[in-house]
């Protein structure tokens, strides 16, 4: 029997809302039945967020929403309303590459490179929420224990956690400089 | 680590520049800023969305499909069923048993029936659901020992010997002999599981017919070239007619080899409607479309002289096959072709039968046919060692080949660079003084292996050429290289801009390489077989050379020197014995310019006729230009409680020839070596059975589950991650082989074959129990321990 009894999807009518996308206000209308990772993808063309399963599983669509790593693909468009997303497109600034979207590229952490935007925005949490306070020192079991929900074929992660150690130890070092300098002030 | 060869530049008699340096790709940043299209990427105006049916049955005749009331939903644009393209088809010209869309029997849960293009993914979801097919359900064959045992159940009708795709039976030397006076025979009987790729990138197809009724296909293929063919074949409509362009691919390792359903169907749509169509496979139909590695059942009898001299190898494997055939009949040659090397056999023999079953289909996966009788062998060399109280890293240098020789199924081996290898993972592991001394639950296992750098032959009969290169100089001393090759993520475009800027005196970041784009490009065969570096590196070799020497002819002219005082390197064209007199590399291009003309050359590789194959029927296949060689040492811990293996470290070492792209190379290695980890411990493309028993009766495993996947997500299929991935240590060994651009031979697939007995050798010598059945798990360990205690297991 064919299946006549569902509904037509041809006619859903879109919502609108806004949201800060990359720093930037935006207002997009969205049917309400997608995914955030359709509306980056569809509705915004911002093919950067990569689709690798559609369920959750690969960590290809992850973004950050309100700084919290998170997957598109289970998140639905509408929740995204009035909160701060972020993707791989926004993640160098003025045209200068991101230090982890750097040392990716110097090691090679990249080769298909299908991976490598949900790979950055989950990499790049962890190196931002990095503090002398709570640890200071870089551990690569905490760096695979940050990237553990964001799959690679290609490269076995070997220069995927060396990059990232390399951006955690630069950003810890810093701190410990800024430290170290406003100690030495009266 | 590196043991590294250090020569020059031998064309210009200067020290390397860009070869062996350090780089990464130099576009990576690209990929880094999200901004590489890939297929999925792509959106054209006016573009539709295709879904295609799939089969729910496994094997089942279709008597009738109704599309009706799919096409009179609203958005639906056109649907299409296998009548209107019925042509089969086949990557490997001699085994057409595929169709696009089938038409008359399915023969997998999986199996394309029918398509719909609408104005959106979810209106074609749902007309998809309107479609009626009738099925009248046949008997599911899936296993091989099912489908040996009912011949007259033919999966493909017109195949000749009931089930049996494809039976190879090959000897060398005097087997039953050797056998009869060797010291030591070791029986065993291996089983090697399914596993698939798992590209992060599902495939994806977007197709455009323009005014001029040009049909351009965008897909994810890492076979351009052949799809192009089969594409004409299909839709019987000429090559000239079809442009097929590569964009960015999101892995492969075999699995985009060769054309799927969803090409033919999005060309066909786009024809049918006039517009820009997109399929994109789900994850699950990733699944299905498979092409994975191939189950194998292999006996492996194996002579040995007292001091571990390898005497005699008779193997029997039978392949499972799946529902097609695809590149089935290579496989079946490779499952013992390729064993001849690194060991010397003094007799050799083996008999592999590939058979059809009502499964997804299996194909070339990283390390094609080779992987599993590697990994029978070297347990098989693993036990010798032990019984004849033999170091295992020492019974295998005993039987090295050594270079520049020929191996007993007669292919020629060039550089060999074993040894090596066996000495870099020896010392790394700090073998010595540790193997067999690290105490009960933990152990180190060593193996080796080799592979192929291409094939000497075209998949299909041709003299043409297997690669070809253009390239172009232009007046702000930049390179442009044209080539049919297939970047997987491999780094194929690096590895030529690499090449022609070594050559050419440029910084990497001079050199733009168009690549995969059949309107642009010359023809390369694809990236299968690990064939890239060498064959397109040699035609860049070439193109590059005749532009490097017209440049210096110029150059010279103008100094009044000999052309070969003029050298070009680092962004200049300088006199070789005297640096202080130089000038800029786009002023020499401009003196070549207006010397020549604008400046332009190709070049292409074949391989040389006269170091081709062996003089039997199938000596071709599985011969190659030149053999990259590997070795691995595995450490693992074993949890006796809980039979848990915890793999924690593997150290490889391979001889690639010359790393053009160290880091690449590195990469290559990490690469392979974590996707053989995985197989052997964590993964499983399994297929649930119940069909027939050989006996003939019915298992019970309930109704409805007869060749169901038992895993269609990326969590079902437990590929590792972070967590789980080993410390992984990559050595690269360079025995420049005459053949390759610079010396150059594979990295992309070798250092993946070793690594599963590898493993398996160490975890005898942790506790002592032998897993020559795949996947290693759990169960398998305490059932294994439990034959020990009550006196089973010894060597
Ligand atoms: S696409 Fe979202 S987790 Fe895979
Ligand atoms: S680089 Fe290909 S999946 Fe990570």
């Amino acid at each position: 029997m064919p299946d006549t009894a569902s509904p037509s999807p041809v006619a859903v009518a879109p919502v609108l809302i806004t949201l800060q996308l990359n720093g930037e206000p935006t207002s997009v209308a969205v049917p309400p039945h997608w995914t955030l990772l359709e509306l980056l993808r569809y509705g915004l063309g911002l093919t950067g967020t990569k689709q690798g399963c559609d369920k959750g599983d690969c960590g290809t669509c992850t973004v950050r929403i309100d700084g919290e790593p998170q997957l598109a693909c289970l998140t639905l468009a509408l929740e995204v309303r009035d909160r701060h997303v972020e993707t791989v497109e926004g993640l160098g600034v003025g045209g200068e590459p991101h230090p982890l979207q750097e040392a990716f590229a110097r090691v090679g952490a990249a080769q298909c490179g299908f991976c490598t935007p949900g790979m950055l925005m989950s990499a790049s949490a962890y190196v931002d929420n990095l503090t002398l306070q709570d640890d200071p020192v870089v551990r690569r079991e905490d760096i695979a224990a940050a990237l553990a929900g964001n799959l690679c074929r290609c490269t076995g992660y070997t220069k995927i956690l060396q990059a990232v150690e390399e951006v955690a130890q630069v950003v810890l070092d810093r701190q410990r400089e800024i430290e170290e300098s406003t100690a030495e002030e009266p | 680590m590196t043991l590294s060869s250090k020569t020059e530049n031998s064309s210009q008699g200067r020290p390397y520049t860009v070869v062996g340096a350090r780089h990464g790709k130099p576009d990576a940043l690209d990929a880094m800023a999200g901004l590489a299209k890939y297929t999925d990427d792509i959106a054209l105006p006016r573009m539709l969305f295709a879904r295609i049916l799939r089969s729910p049955h496994a094997h089942a005749r279709i008597v009738s499909i109704d599309t009706s009331a799919a096409e009179a939903m609203e958005g639906v644009h056109a649907v299409v069923v296998g009548e209107e393209m019925p042509t089969r088809y086949g990557v490997i010209p001699w085994t057409p048993d595929e169709q696009a869309l089938a038409t008359d029997k399915v023969r997998y849960v999986g199996d394309a029936v029918a398509a719909v293009a609408a104005i959106s993914e979810d209106v074609a979801i749902a007309a998809c659901k309107r479609i009626v097919v009738q099925y009248e359900v046949l008997e599911a064959l899936t296993s091989p020992e099912a489908a040996l045992a009912n011949p007259q159940n033919k999966i493909h009708e017109a195949n000749k010997h009931g089930n049996i795709t494809k039976q190879v039976q090959l000897a060398f030397g005097d087997v039953d002999a050797q056998l009869a006076v060797a010291d030591l025979v070791i029986e065993g009987h291996y089983q090697y599981h399914g596993s698939t790729h798992a590209a992060l990138e599902p495939h994806c197809c977007v197709a455009h017919v323009d005014g001029r009724g040009l049909l351009t296909v965008w897909s994810a293929t890492q076979v351009p070239h052949y799809l192009h063919r089969e594409l004409a074949k299909v839709l019987e409509v000429p090559t000239h007619k079809i442009r097929v362009i590569q964009p960015q691919v999101g892995g492969a390792f075999g699995g985009k080899s060769e054309p799927f359903d969803l090409e033919f169907v999005a060309a066909k749509l786009a024809m049918k409607t006039g517009r820009p169509v997109k399929c994109l496979y789900t994850r699950e139909e990733v699944f299905l479309a498979h092409r994975g590695r191939h189950p194998f059942d292999m006996h492996y009898t194996t002579g040995f002289t007292k001091d571990g001299k390898i005497l005699a190898v008779d193997a029997k494997s039978v392949l499972d096959g799946g529902a097609y055939s695809s590149f089935g009949l290579v496989t079946t040659y490779y499952s013992g072709q390729l064993l001849g090397s690194p060991y010397t056999f003094a007799s050799y023999r083996f008999d592999s039968t590939r058979v059809y079953t009502n499964k997804p289909a299996c194909g070339p996966k990283r390390g094609h046919g080779s992987v599993q009788p590697r990994f029978a062998i070297e347990v098989q060399l693993d036990k010798a060692a032990r019984a004849l109280k033999l170091d295992p890293i020492d019974l295998r240098r005993r039987n090295f080949i050594g270079e520049n020789t020929t191996t007993i199924n007669e292919f020629h081996i060039g550089s060999n660079g074993f040894l090596e290898c066996l000495e870099l993972v020896e010392k790394a592991s700090d073998w010595k003084a540790r193997y067999g001394k690290l105490g009960r639950g933990r152990g180190l296992g060593v193996a080796g292996s080799t592979y192929i750098s291409g094939t000497n032959y075209c998949i299909y009969p041709t003299d043409l050429p297997q690669s070809g290169v253009q390239i172009c100089l232009d007046r702000s001393g930049r390179v442009r290289i044209f080539a049919g090759t297939s970047d997987i993520g491999q780094g194929s475009s690096t590895m030529l801009a690499v090449v022609a800027a070594e050559e050419l005196g440029v910084h990497l970041d001079d050199v733009r390489v168009i690549a995969a784009d059949s309107d642009l490009c010359p023809v390369d065969l694809g990236s299968y077989s690990s064939r890239v570096t060498l064959m397109a590196g040699n035609a860049c070799l070439s193109a590059a050379r005749d532009l490097a020497s017209k440049v210096r002819q110029a150059v010279a002219k103008k100094w009044g020197c000999e052309k070969r005082d003029v050298i070009l390197a680092d962004r200049r064209a300088q006199r070789l014995d005297d640096p202080d007199v130089f000038i800029d590399i786009t002023d020499a291009f401009i003196l070549a310019e207006v010397e020549f003309g604008t400046m332009g050359s190709t070049g292409s590789y074949q391989t040389p006729r006269e170091d081709v194959h062996g003089e039997y029927r199938g000596g071709t296949i599985g011969a190659s230009p030149a053999y990259s060689f590997t070795a691995h040492i595995a450490e693992v811990s074993v949890d006796e409680e809980t039979g848990d293996v915890r793999v924690e470290n593997i150290w490889c070492a391979h001889d690639c020839g010359r790393a053009l792209s160290p880091v690449l190379v590195e990469g290559q290695i990490e690469g392979s070596v974590y996707m053989g980890f995985g197989e052997t411990v964590m993964e499983h493309h399994h297929v649930m059975a119940s069909g027939l028993r050989t006996d003939g009766a019915r298992r019970d495993t309930g109704p409805g589950k007869d060749g169901l996947l038992a895993h269609s997500s990326l969590l079902d299929y437990r590929m590792p991650t972070t967590l789980d991935t080993p410390n992984l240590y990559a050595g690269i060994v360079e025995k420049p082989d005459p053949r390759g651009p610079f010396g150059a031979k594979e990295a992309g697939e070798g250092p993946l074959h070793s690594v599963v007995p590898a493993i398996c050798n160490a975890i005898f010598d942790a506790i002592g129990v032998r897993i020559d059945s795949l996947p290693v798990a759990p169960e398998k360990i305490l059932a294994g321990l439990r034959a020990q205690r009550s006196g089973g297991q010894s060597c």
